[in-house]
């Protein structure tokens, strides 16, 4: 059927502030769905409370709607505008429960609102778990044996029937919240318990645990004609028992044979067409016993998820820009495959490549956290490599993730210890993956490491490989590798720098990289294309890969290359994919090829219809300077990827390639604090009294002259990593060794401590000649508690005019003295009426979205324009519209972490924001927050 | 394999296109027509579907051997395919319930095969440039050598290969109990064909590729199977022959893929060798007839010819390929006859066509 041309105009429920479980995928979907929808002449309206989403944004919705998540907002937005449709399976869980909730109290009939891409009940049945059970005993498809209950005696019966191990599920919740793994009596009352908190509906499933079972997931596409086809399987390589977002998951599966997969296949269509009538996007996940491949059904999600952006990623194939097509009529079979444009939708894709997810933690934030792995989900992030086999996306995804690995093992890094080592391969953490690799280097037999970590021994003998090439390497010397080896090792995806870690320490990763050129082995760049080159591809998508042809073209068009963010941690998020996917576009309007590098799949910027080119890879130096040399860009952005990019800035100084905008002389005046210090006392601009300290002793000697209590950090951090308030010198000491232990060789930083103060920032842009103050927000927390996890307020709602006036004149001192081009963050402390500065961020901030919003210019396309030379702030009409003030709320995940308590400090923990709008400073909400603004302060 | 225990091989092309790589199964040296199938599953049933008799594969998946074989996943006898072409070849494996790892059922049978080659690279070349001959030597690294042999090699155009692959003399299968009987035409068909007559309720005789209508007759079948196999159609005038009589005596008949070329030739429609043809298990398909779409498993080099279909009077075109509008289906009009190019068997590849063998089982009655 074609488009169904009774929806003129559709409402697309977002999915609200980022949380661990739910994240910026759905940004990804959103933005997707929105621009399908526009293209086929849809008036699209959007709600969603999270700012620093793209699908917010005037690019992509025609009408946006920043309002908490409620009915309420739904009723408000219903009441303004006609909508004849809502599509709410581009925002999660939260946006199908908000549907859901309005559907019953019948706000969608009364507004004559049809349901699109959804079926109500087909949530029910999915959602709750006992529902979907018995469908599935209906279908004749397996399930784990299990029992509900609503109360603690039903719960006790229950696991009296089963027995241990056994699962505790939670119906109606988000990431396994609540859910538990429990394998002995002892522990099961208390999780039981936390398990029937958890639901909204205090219900739960008792599961009999297939814990070592092998996991996978398909991806599947349905339209209102029945027709289904499987865009992607994943397959876990961790087994059951590990949440699927906190799972290492492979594309395409590596150890299914077709026998297997077939059936898999047939049961997720038959599973699919049971739930309900609906046209969409589906993800469907089963686990198969690795002795008998029987398989067990685990549950279905009648919506795009995380496992559905990273699908599109994985393949080519835009499902959430599909499934909105469906959702408005149009069937599979009538609509181009977006790759090809010239093959059918209706179109299962075919990799001729591997690709490796691992995910992010940030264990680090939350003290106190237990850090093994099981039901609940507690990443933060994800990576993902893309190869030419698993050993090279594996190793690509572990260069990816930022945690200062240089791959898979070989970078110094080796655990040795091996009751440490044995431990952690039964007790998944996140960092099983490397210790599995060094209990290989230290000759512990796969079949201990299969029995420990009950992982699919293929995946074991391709760690084995990759250790088995290192000890081969060791026979050698850089001038006398065989060609052989080394084209072994990179089609292995070793990085120069392992290689050079391998060769010894007089070895270089430049001496690598210089030997590796001279016998000719050179990275080359292929598509994603969505079918294995059976058909010419229209996008340009590449990975690079050591094979014969290069099938990245170099135009000669002028480029610049805008580096991203990697993966989301806390500290980091989606704000920064905000500002690189409005730098890509600020580009291509000032005539350039914008070329984009990251390696995130849940973000906007690596959706292949961002950049003119889109490379896939680590945002880490061996990839860039590759792609560098190749491209020959003009320069590169590093603004805009938070401190990921901008800590690449100096090696590509020294490599004499341009940085677009601030120099790299100048942002390393605002990081290095010694310098910085010395620049706002030339300046005549108050800062806390400081000092550097390398050893305990002298931090000790330095807070003395500083006074207590003292702030202490490591230089160069993100998100206030490591940092803590201390009030005497036993603390300190504690303080600093732990610092010194976490991070050797770093500088410590003591700041006095202005206790008490007021805390505000500014974000400007500056052209060399003017600058732009976009806005100044104050904090209604105290200072002491990051930034990142206060609640600010735009425009200030306490502090005197002079104040704000002198914050504004000092941002404007800065920026001059900075030579900044571009963006810059300045953070202040107010006490007693002196504005103090504590520190300039020379990039883009993770506020910058939040003003954009807050009032609605588009300061990033703006500051990406000053930034090439292409503007000057003159040329821009800059008009903000903002009645009353917006609040940039902080949320958090507290709730994934049982033992961590709500403690607010220095060190930031948030991971997600939303925007609310008041009109005036009697806002009870406001006053709420208010009142509240110490309570969660500890040091 | 261990390391740098490798053997060099060459891939030569008719072109004068090479690519390097190393020795895998046994060190040799091969030649055929070069095909890609882009399947992520099924390596094993795509060796032993004799369909690819004589043919030189090249798998797009990057890792091969990854789940090992296991014997029983077979469609056929013996490895069909006349050489590999791969990027990674993974002698481990961790199937549980496999036999062997591929490197030895490669030596088993004799199979000549390359790794490490920028498969994707000659995935294009042979996108652009067309199916031709080639030949892969892990004995010889002499191009000069290679050429003068590959000269020798037959063209696949005008090639009746049929033959080499059917049984020779007539069998049966399945229960004297059984409600239908079905004769079933071996031109290279896959077990799978077999087993899922089988498993309707069909006893089989299997006929070997030439046998008369007199000898089928003699049978009594309900139904005729018109199975797939290798080769080009327009030069099996005997077996044309003898579906044309099949027809002309209003059997109800079933062609799959090589059986479908036949049956279009029954009836006058001309074949013809495709660009580089199509295969792998996720070709889309739209039936006509219900408006419905399915994914379907393919491997064929020859097609028939759109507009010599639309031409024939006596020809219903039933089923189409959304990816580039071939002919995927046809009925014969006044008959009990249809035909699909594609394989509702699968084996490897999606259920989604099953539904055809219900369709001829209906016919029966």
């Amino acid at each position: 059927m074609p488009k169904d041309s009774s929806i003129r105009s559709v409402l697309i429920i977002g999915s609200g502030p980022i949380v661990i479980g739910q994240a910026c995928e759905f940004d990804y979907s959103g933005s997707q769905a929105a621009r399908s929808l526009k293209e086929e002449g849809i008036e699209v309206s959007l709600i969603n409370s999270n700012p620093a989403t793209i699908m917010t944004d005037r690019v992509t919705a025609d009408h946006i709607y920043l309002l908490p998540l409620t009915v309420e907002s739904i009723e408000q937005i219903l009441e303004e505008r006609k909508i004849d449709a809502v599509l709410p399976t581009m925002g999660g869980q939260t946006a199908l429960n908000l549907c859901k909730e309005a559907d019953e109290l019948g706000l969608w009939e009364k507004h004559g609102v049809r349901l699109i891409g959804v079926d109500i009940n087909a949530i029910e049945k999915t959602e709750n778990r006992e529902e979907f059970r018995k469908l599935m005993i209906e279908l004749g498809v397996g399930v784990a044996p299990s029992r509900i209950a609503n109360s603690f005696l039903e719960g006790k019966e229950a696991a009296e029937e089963i027995g241990f191990p056994l699962v505790i599920r939670p119906s109606y919740t988000l990431g396994g919240t609540g859910g538990s793994i429990v394998r002995n009596k002892e522990d099961f009352e208390k999780l039981l318990v936390r398990g029937l908190d958890a639901s909204p509906t205090h219900e739960v499933l008792i599961d009999k645990a297939v814990l070592g079972w092998k996991e996978y997931e398909l991806e599947l596409l349905r339209d209102n004609n029945d027709n289904v086809c499987i865009i992607c399987t994943i397959e876990n390589f961790d087994p059951m028992g590990i949440h699927t977002g906190d799972s290492i998951t492979v594309a395409p599966a590596m150890t299914l044979s077709d026998t297997g997969f077939q059936r898999m296949r047939h049961e997720a269509i038959r599973m699919m067409r049971a739930i309900g009538n609906f046209a969409g996007g589906c993800n469907v996940q089963f686990s198969m016993d690795p002795d008998t491949e029987d398989i067990i059904a685990i549950e279905i999600n009648p919506r795009v998820s995380r496992s559905s952006a990273l699908a599109s990623k994985a393949t080519g194939y835009p499902i959430a820009k599909i499934a909105a097509k469906l959702a408005i009529g149009y069937n599979l079979d009538e609509l181009p495959n977006q790759i090809t444009m010239s093959s059918s939708a209706f179109f299962e894709p075919t990799l001729d490549y591997v690709i490796v997810k691992i995910p992010k933690w940030n264990f680090d934030k939350f003290h106190g956290a237990d850090r093994t792995l099981g039901f609940q989900m507690k990443s933060v992030g994800e990576v993902m490599g893309i190869g030419r086999s698993f050993n090279e996306a594996l190793q690509k995804a572990c260069q990816s993730l930022e945690i200062n690995r240089m791959g898979l093992g070989a970078d110094g890094k080796q655990l040795r210890n091996l009751d440490e080592l044995m431990n952690s391969l039964e007790k998944p953490s996140w960092d099983r993956l490397f210790h599995i690799h060094d209990a290989m280097s230290l000759g512990v037999p796969i079949k201990s490491i299969e029995k420990a970590t009950r992982i699919d021994r293929w995946f074991l003998n391709q760690i084995q490989h990759l250790v088995q090439l290192e000890q081969e390497l060791r026979r050698y010397s850089l001038g006398n590798i065989p060609r052989t080896l080394l084209d072994e090792m990179k089609k292995n995806g070793f990085s120069d720098a392992q290689l050079a870690h391998i060769l010894g320490e007089t070895v270089s990763e430049d001496d690598v990289r210089a030997r590796r050129k001279q016998l000719g082995l050179n990275r080359v760049w292929k598509l994603v294309d969505t079918c294995a080159a059976e058909f010419e591809a229209q996008t340009p998508y590449y990975y690079s890969t050591y094979d014969v042809e290069n099938e990245s073209v170099v135009t000669d068009k002028k480029k610049v290359i805008v580096l991203g963010s990697g993966p989301n941690r806390i500290g980091q998020g989606i704000e920064f994919d905000y500002s690189c996917v409005h730098g890509l576009l600020a580009a291509r309007e000032c005539g350039y090829e914008a070329i984009m590098i990251n390696c995130n799949p849940e973000t906007v910027s690596t959706d292949f219809n961002m950049a003119d080119k889109l490379y896939f890879e680590p945002v880490f130096w061996e990839h860039l300077i590759d792609i560098i040399e190749h491209e020959k860009p003009e320069g590169v952005i590093v603004q805009l990827g938070g401190q990921t990019a901008l800590k690449l800035a100096e090696r590509l100084e020294q490599s004499g390639i341009k940085i677009i905008g601030t120099s790299y002389g100048n942002m390393d005046l605002a990081e290095d604090r010694g310098l910085f210090s010395d620049l706002l006392k030339q300046l005549d601009i108050p800062y806390p009294k400081y000092g550097v300290a390398e050893t305990a002793e002298e931090a000790i000697e330095i807070a003395r002259e500083v006074g207590y209590p003292v702030l202490v950090r490591p230089s160069y951090v993100l998100g206030g990593q490591g940092m803590s308030i201390v009030i005497n010198e036993e603390e300190l000491e504690h303080a600093v060794v732990d610092l010194l232990r976490k991070i050797p060789g770093n500088r410590i930083l003591i700041d006095h401590f202005l206790d008490r103060a007021m805390e505000a920032e500014t974000d400007c842009i500056c052209d060399g000649t003017d600058v732009e103050i976009m806005g100044v927000m104050e904090h209604i927390e105290p200072a002491g508690i990051h930034s990142g996890d206060s609640n600010s307020v735009l425009p200030p709602f306490g502090l005197s005019p002079l104040v704000v006036t002198l914050m504004e004149d000092y941002t404007k001192k800065l920026a001059h003295a900075l030579n900044i081009i571009g963006l810059m963050n300045v953070q202040f402390a107010i006490k007693n009426d002196v504005v103090y500065v504590i520190e300039a961020n020379p990039r883009a901030s993770r506020t910058v979205p939040f003003l954009a919003k807050a009032y609605d210019v588009p300061f990033v396309n703006m500051a990406t324009k000053v930034m090439l030379g292409a503007n000057k702030l003159k040329d821009f009409d800059i008009k903000k519209r903002l009645e009353g003030w917006a609040i940039k709320e902080p949320v958090f995940s507290f709730e994934k972490f049982p033992n961590v308590n709500k403690e607010l400090g220095p060190e930031m923990k948030s991971t997600g924001e939303a925007i609310r709008f008041i009109k005036d400073l009697k806002d009870p909400y406001f006053r709420d927050l208010y009142k509240r603004k110490s309570m969660y302060l500890s040091r | 394999m261990k390391l740098l225990e490798k053997v060099p091989a060459i891939l030569l092309l008719e072109d004068g296109t090479f690519f390097h790589g190393f020795s895998a199964g046994k060190t040799g040296t091969t030649w055929g027509e070069i095909c890609f199938n882009t399947g992520m599953t099924g390596y094993q049933e795509v060796f032993t579907d004799p369909s690819y008799f004589g043919q030189i594969l090249v798998t797009t998946n990057v890792h091969i051997g990854n789940y090992g074989i296991q014997h029983n996943e077979s469609e056929s006898k013996k490895i069909q395919i006349a050489g590999l072409v791969c990027r990674n070849f993974n002698i481990a494996y961790s199937r549980k319930s496999a036999d062997q790892n591929i490197q030895d059922y490669f030596i088993d049978n004799s199979l000549v095969a390359i790794t490490d080659v920028d498969t994707r690279a000659l995935v294009r070349h042979i996108r652009s440039k067309g199916a031709m001959n080639c030949i892969i030597s892990s004995e010889s690294l002499d191009v000069t050598v290679l050429a003068d042999q590959l000269k020798k090699v037959p063209s696949m155009e005008g090639l009746e290969l049929a033959s080499k692959v059917s049984t020779t003399q007539a069998f049966d299968l399945g229960s004297a109990d059984a409600r239908y009987r079905v004769a079933v035409m071996d031109y290279g068909a896959k077990e799978n064909i077999i087993r899922s007559l089988l498993s309707r309720d069909c006893q089989l005789r299997v006929f070997p590729h030439n046998a008369s209508l007199s000898e089928i007759q003699a049978y009594q079948p309900h139904g005729v199977m018109l199975t797939n196999g290798p080769g080009d159609p327009s030069v099996m005038t005997a077996q044309i022959a003898v579906v044309k009589e099949m027809l002309e005596a209003n059997m109800s008949v079933f062609g799959i893929c090589l059986g479908h070329q036949l049956l279009a030739s029954a009836v006058g429609v001309k074949t013809f060798k495709m660009h580089h043809g199509h295969r792998g298990i996720n070709h889309p398909v739209k039936n006509l007839l219900t408006g419905k779409s399915e994914i379907t498993s393919q491997n064929h080099g020859f097609g028939v010819d759109p507009e010599s279909v639309k031409a024939n009077p006596m020809v219903e075109i039933t089923h189409i390929n959304l990816n580039d509008q071939t002919i995927e289906g046809i009925r014969i009009k006044g008959k009990k006859a249809f035909s699909v190019q594609y394989h509702p068997e699968a084996c490897p590849g999606p259920y989604d066509a099953r539904y055809l063998f219900d369709d001829f089982i209906a016919n029966l009655n």
